[in-house]
């Protein structure tokens, strides 16, 4: 449980969906059954956290929980459950540094030093210039490319010390790092060379079957 | 080993293209209309025949899960609701298929539909998992626009909807009550059951809700029949699986193996052996973070499914097999999960949310060796008020790794604890 008990204090006083949004708004709650509109309420929390720029502010989740005809309570206990939604205005890149088993036991203690050390902040702050807020994540569901982060809405895994510095100067220059694994392979197969798989096996499995 | 010509999982990596073209030429979408036609009782038998359980940890039949629903849809409509709240440490298959095999999921899902008599499915994506959602909503758009999702799938008169629900960061969510309250937009917190989903679920309907890798794996069964799977892994833990192995090993990765496997072949195969060589090993956690750690002596000879794996006091869990060696502080490691327990616990049973904390506080202390050495039974007699005492199985995931270590590793406790003390009795000398 996400104990995300920010101050609602400096709400700006309101909120609406642009018009893209409002219509991405309507196919969302399009895809529930009409007397479970509820369903949508997280969809939209999202949708109006991305359009704020990462938060959600007290406007936006009354104004959603208007859509879907729930309770404003609903929409409350909704935000301040799931640890994604954010109640205060957060940088512009919000770094996740993964700390679970699997990325602790490759080095997640030294991703988070460097990555306090490259911002010069804590984990829960955000940088003066408002481009990074740092924070520790739990398990993130890439282990076998640990350790890693999650920078925004992609995965920077395999990562050691100047690596990660590498992403973030990039992010910090303005430009765009390459995500996923850092060490050069594709994805989850052995960094070593494939076990399993070899190139012809989709072929072979297709004359076999 | 297990051969390349019977993998389920052949661009489990996505080396090769992930499109609905390419997806075709390695035989997904092939027959599924005929498998349909062949009837809902049959479905549900040859997915029962071939053995297969649940690939989302607690390892239930999948077609018995199935078999649960009305045989007939009254007034309220049926759900299949596909879980793929991947959250479990150490595990990380399912975000795997989800962007590199997701016709195999929704080839799964149609033949699914068909068999529980749904016509709309919801897929609860974790909400970290943009990439993947991404990937699996291009993958629903290929598949609708060719006909094999929507009203007359894949030809064969069964309509199927399926949409993408995206979750927003809660472990608890994998739990299959608590993820049908979040699809509803309230807190995920567990139901209370009876009544269970297949007689009110989503939106108070009938409803399953089925693993990923589970649904990804019934297309390749039907089509290569229920001997096939069942002849492959051993009696009662049958077919191939996905492991996720992290941690201390030379080359980390996913790989689809036979069941019953040995843990030792498993990372010496395809994960260029623990670090340091096997002697250097100090214990597994075989099956993600809520399944109790085994050490050494166990892992020489045991093997990967889920009957071998409780008979060491341990679980198959989600297959992700968490490796240590022996430079890591084994305290430490079960203190983080310990946090892990009480950062997700939802707060409605007091024992979990109350013992959660307790318990992390305690072994925060234990790491150091700040404890008195009867603390290490009252540390384990609370794992046991936990254990069994709450709705869903969160406090029993929080108890069992605590057990584990008790049970496995108490001299380093016992050591620790001596330790601290001599140091402070030195200090005041």
């Amino acid at each position: 449980m996400s104990t995300n008990n920010a101050p609602m204090c400096g709400q700006p006083a309101e909120f609406a969906f642009s018009a893209e949004n409002a219509a991405e708004a309507k196919r969302i709650l399009a895809r529930y059954p009409e007397s479970f509109k509820s369903s949508a309420l997280m969809p939209l929390l999202t949708l109006a956290q991305d359009q704020i720029g990462g938060w959600l502010s007290k406007a936006a989740i009354d104004h959603v929980c208007d859509l879907c005809g729930v309770a404003r309570i609903q929409g409350y206990e909704v935000a301040t459950f799931y640890s994604m939604y954010n109640l205060q205005p957060i940088g512009r890149h919000h770094v996740q540094v993964c700390t679970n088993i699997s990325c602790w036991l490759r080095g997640s203690d030294e991703i988070l030093e460097t990555c306090k050390t490259f911002l010069g902040i804590g984990v829960g702050e955000t940088t003066a210039d408002g481009l990074f807020t740092l924070n520790e994540a739990e398990c993130l569901g890439a282990c076998v490319n640990a350790p890693m982060v999650q920078i925004d809405r992609d995965y920077y895994e395999d990562l050691d010390r100047n690596r990660i510095e590498a992403v973030l100067l990039a992010l910090k220059a303005g430009t765009a790092p390459k995500p996923g694994p850092q060490n050069g392979r594709r994805s989850s197969e052995p960094v070593t060379g494939l076990t399993t798989l070899e190139p012809d096996a989709a072929g072979a499995k297709a004359g076999g079957a | 080993m297990l051969r390349d010509k019977d993998r389920i999982f052949t661009n489990i990596y996505g080396l090769q293209d992930v499109s609905l073209e390419a997806a075709r030429r390695r035989g997904d979408w092939k027959g599924t209309a005929e498998f349909i036609a062949k009837g809902r009782s049959w479905l549900v038998d040859e997915v029962k025949n071939s053995g297969l359980r649940g690939r989302g940890g607690a390892g239930f039949s999948t077609g018995m899960k199935w078999s649960f629903m009305p045989k007939e849809i009254g007034d309220r409509p049926h759900y299949l609701v596909i879980n793929a709240d991947e959250g479990e440490p150490g595990t990380c298959k399912d975000r795997d298929i989800l962007r590199h095999e997701p016709h195999k999921l929704l080839e799964g899902i149609v033949l699914a539909c068909a068999a529980v008599g749904a016509h709309a499915c919801y897929v609860y994506t974790r909400g970290e998992f943009f990439r993947e959602a991404e990937a699996l909503q291009t993958a629903i758009d290929e598949a609708a626009a060719a006909g094999l999702l929507g009203k007359d799938a894949c030809g064969s008169g069964w309509a199927v909807d399926v949409h993408v629900h995206m979750g927003a960061g809660a472990y608890i969510c994998g739990e299959e009550s608590a993820l049908l309250e979040s699809l509803e937009g309230k807190k995920g917190m567990p139901r209370l059951k009876p009544p269970f989903p297949a007689n009110v679920g989503l939106f108070g309907c009938p409803t399953t809700v089925n693993n990923v890798e589970s649904i990804a794996s019934v297309p390749e069964i039907l089509r290569r029949g229920a001997t096939w799977f069942a002849g492959l892994g051993r009696p009662k833990n049958t077919g191939t699986k996905l492991f996720c192995i992290s941690g201390h090993v030379n080359a980390p990765c996913t790989v689809e193996e036979e069941m019953g496997v040995s843990l030792r072949e498993l990372i010496e195969t395809h994960c260029g052996g623990v670090r340091g060589g096997w002697d250097n090993l100090l214990a597994v956690i075989p099956g993600g973070s809520s399944v109790p750690v085994i050490p050494k002596s166990v892992c020489d000879s045991v093997r990967m499914d889920f009957d071998s794996l409780q008979e060491v006091k341990s679980g198959l869990g989600t297959a992700a097999v968490i490796v240590m060696d022996k430079s890591t502080d084994i305290v430490r490691a079960i203190t983080r999960l310990a946090r892990f327990y009480m950062h997700e616990s939802c707060g409605q049973c007091t024992p979990c949310r109350e013992g959660t904390g307790w318990m992390w506080r305690m072994l925060e202390r234990m790491s150091v060796g700040d404890a008195a050495l009867e603390e290490i039974d009252v540390l384990d007699d609370v794992t046991r008020q936990v254990e069994g005492h709450t709705i869903c199985a969160l406090g029993d995931a929080a108890a069992w790794p605590i057990q584990g270590l008790i049970r496995h590793f108490r001299p380093e406790l016992e050591r620790r604890i001596a330790a601290f003390h001599e140091s402070k009795t030195r200090k005041v000398a």
